[in-house]
């Protein structure tokens, strides 16, 4: 019997932490992801689960000492923001290639300078190429959920990789909503028990991991990791299935909301979906044939699937929570655009820069986008192909 | 410590086989494989390693050199890395995911580089949260992997790539750290600094004692590299020896706050025995460079008089 309840994003990802009761969780603080340690170590302070938490001096030492727990054999986690997400790039890589199937709650925070606390997507686009599963989540529903199904994918065999599970902070970390949570006993049988085929702490069958390896290995172990990154599509396809079973909650590589008649489309990640939602359903009221193609799978980039999204409508705003300095756009523009250019989709798309550092974003945005989507279609308006959204001027 | 035989020692299983790529005359792995042969027939272990000559050397796909389970992670993470090794065992022991009756030791390995400068964090972290490890240090007072540059180990004068000595340089200008000292004030239950003597006693004495301590224990193993010093690879027996006689490199334990000085030289060599033997020191004999070595002797005395107090304390 699912239970509801009212709860943070925060203590929705803990509580499926506590669930899942893994092996080892290094943890160090930061703001906004502070209090899944936190919590966490409540759960072990009162004896409901009996994770072994490793109190790391530093982001960095916190994913090192999480790669050593997970080839130990251990089921491992660890949660970070920001600049310790940045502090933790080398380790991120590393964790990826050594082929750990870890778990990391990204409360996903913007990056200094000028420092700041709030929400935008520069950590984890950061990350983009470091080889982990990224998952992004709308709200706290979707990070509880997102979460259960973090280790299932992970540890597949065809996959092995790490896996980060994004939600926005504050937004969606520190917001109070209403959330549908699974019987303890179902996550634990979900998730099941950690059963690694190589370790360190295997008796008689002992293992080296991290080689040094000359240009004759190196490039095939980069195409390994790169097909199980492939292989990860249809494996999280697969579990999200099983997950729909015990909760009766749909999850794809991403969700079309009203977009099979649409004409224009905004395609956009984490909790700005929602306004993007609202915006649609108030434009829909007035005739307007809109929609929202809203990510949850960014790694791997589910190019072809997007493009195919996108064929039939005009217009495409594609919405980045993010720069990424290039003077070209942002990750999601970048790749996007890609997508649509190799699949031979050729549709106006712009690409919008919105909500950095908490930034509010809000219906009266979109309304403002779609509009001038449409425009540019109707009239043929000149439209600035990679522009700021609410900008002071 | 049972009774101890050099040659029964020697004749013990290599935990570290031959085949590995490091450089004839190189300290570190003799510094190895003495740690090693200090853990008990039956016990498993899990080596950790700091990247550095000895990593690159004994790991290089497809081959390994190391007989027990090992870890390389990077060149600034040896402490967190095993404190998560050691982790998970405690969390897998505790699940009864593990015979009963089996043992791990965890025991890492750092150059100096890896341990007193980049990954002086992560081991200090690692000391402080008393994983039960050890974590050794091979000290060879550079950065001799990426080519002798200088560390904060490195002693002064020392001539190194980047401290060359030039007609403006005498080579490196500060003292090296004293990082047994360091890890010492952490308060964690073993730490001991030890070099290569005729029969390996010592070293084979604290080794073992640093893995049977429960804890975070540290050992700082001075060990020669004949590359980054310059010495006849034939001579490295008598560099230790010249180091420890001269009381450059002392040989100590601090076992639970305890400090003992577990050698002392009948007479204590003037400081040019040692650095005369070796190439980075050359400058320091030219004529007009005398100061040099008078300040050098200075600051060998400083610290062993400084040594000896802390071991008079009761």
């Amino acid at each position: 019997m699912a239970k509801r309840d009212r709860m943070s994003g925060n203590e929705a990802v803990a509580y499926a932490i506590r669930q899942i009761n893994p092996d080892v969780m290094p943890a160090f603080p930061i703001t906004p992801s502070t209090e899944i340690p936190q919590m966490v170590s409540t759960y072990i302070a009162n004896g409901e689960v009996d994770t072994e938490f490793i109190p790391v001096e530093s982001e960095h030492s916190a994913m090192s000492a999480a790669i050593g727990a997970e080839a130990a054999g251990a089921r491992t986690l660890t949660a970070t923001s920001s600049a310790g997400l940045a502090l933790m790039w080398e380790e991120l890589l590393l964790a990826a290639s050594n082929r750990m199937p870890l778990a990391l709650a990204l409360v996903n925070r913007t990056l200094s300078g000028p420092i700041n606390i709030n929400c935008d997507h520069t950590d984890g686009m950061g990350a983009r190429d470091t080889g982990w599963i990224q998952i992004y989540s709308e709200n706290n529903q979707e990070a509880y959920d997102n979460f259960v199904q973090a280790y299932p994918i992970a540890e597949n065999k065809n996959v092995h990789l790490p896996i980060m599970i994004c939600q926005d902070g504050f937004i969606t970390s520190h917001a109070v909503e209403n959330i549908e949570l699974l019987e303890d006993a179902a996550v634990k049988a979900f998730v099941g028990e950690y059963e690694p085929e190589e370790f360190l702490l295997n008796p008689g069958k002992p293992i080296a991991v991290g080689p040094y390896s000359v240009s004759n290995y190196a490039m095939e172990a980069r195409k390994n990791q790169e097909l199980a990154l492939e292989n990860a599509k249809e494996v999280i396809l697969q579990v999200a299935a099983e997950y729909e079973k015990i909760s009766g909650r749909k999850y794809g590589l991403f969700e079309a909301y009203k977009t099979e008649d649409a004409d224009y489309i905004m395609l956009i990640m984490g909790s700005a979906a929602g306004t993007a939602k609202q915006a649609v359903d108030d434009l829909r009221a007035q005739g307007k044939k809109v929609g929202v193609l809203k990510l949850r799978v960014f790694r791997p980039f589910p190019a072809k699937e997007i493009a195919e999204a996108l064929k039939n409508c005009k217009a495409v705003a594609i919405m980045d929570r993010c720069e990424s300095y290039n003077g070209n756009g942002a990750a999601l523009g970048s790749e996007v655009s890609a997508a649509l250019f190799r699949n031979k989709v050729m549709i106006s798309a712009v690409n919008y820069i919105y909500g950095l550092a908490g930034r509010d974003f809000t219906v009266t945005d979109v309304y403002r986008i779609f509009d001038e989507l449409e425009q540019a279609e109707l009239n043929g308006t000149e439209v600035e192909q990679y522009q700021y959204v609410g900008l002071r001027k | 410590m049972s009774n101890y035989n050099l040659k029964e020692m020697m004749n013990k299983p290599e935990r570290l086989a031959p085949g590995h790529r490091m450089c004839a005359g190189c300290g570190a792995t003799i510094g190895v494989r003495a740690v090693l042969r200090a853990l008990h027939e039956g016990d498993y272990a899990v080596i950790g390693n700091a990247t550095g000559c000895l990593e690159v050397s004994s790991f290089m796909y497809p081959y390994t050199a190391w007989e027990d389970s090992y870890i390389h992670n990077a060149f600034e993470n040896a402490g967190a890395t095993l404190s998560g090794v050691e982790t998970a065992y405690r969390a897998l022991k505790k699940r009864g995911k593990l015979p009963e009756d089996v043992t791990y030791k965890f025991i890492t390995f750092g150059g100096d580089g890896g341990t007193y400068d980049i990954g002086f964090q992560s081991l200090s972290g690692a000391m402080e949260r008393g994983h039960d490890m050890v974590y050794v240090c091979y000290d060879n007072g550079a950065y001799m992997n990426t080519g002798i540059q200088r560390s904060s180990a490195t002693p002064m004068y020392a001539d190194t790539t980047t401290t060359p000595v030039g007609s403006k340089s005498n080579g490196k200008m500060q003292n090296r750290k004293d990082l047994a000292s360091i890890i010492a004030d952490h308060d964690v239950p073993y730490v001991a600094q030890t070099t290569f003597t005729s029969d390996f006693k010592d070293l084979h004495r604290k080794a073992e004692k640093a893995i049977y301590t429960e804890g975070a224990c540290f050992l700082n193993i001075m060990t020669p590299c004949p590359r980054g010093w310059r010495y006849e690879t034939s001579d490295i027996m008598k560099i230790c020896k010249l180091a420890v006689d001269t009381c450059y490199w002392p040989m100590f334990e601090v076992d639970h706050g305890k400090w003992t000085l577990t050698y002392e030289p009948k007479k204590k060599l003037p400081i040019e025995d040692f650095l005369r033997e070796q190439g980075r020191f050359k400058h320091l004999f030219k004529k007009g460079n005398e100061d040099l070595l008078e300040q050098f002797q200075k600051e060998v005395d400083r610290r062993w008089e400084d040594l000896q107090f802390k071991c008079s304390r009761a």
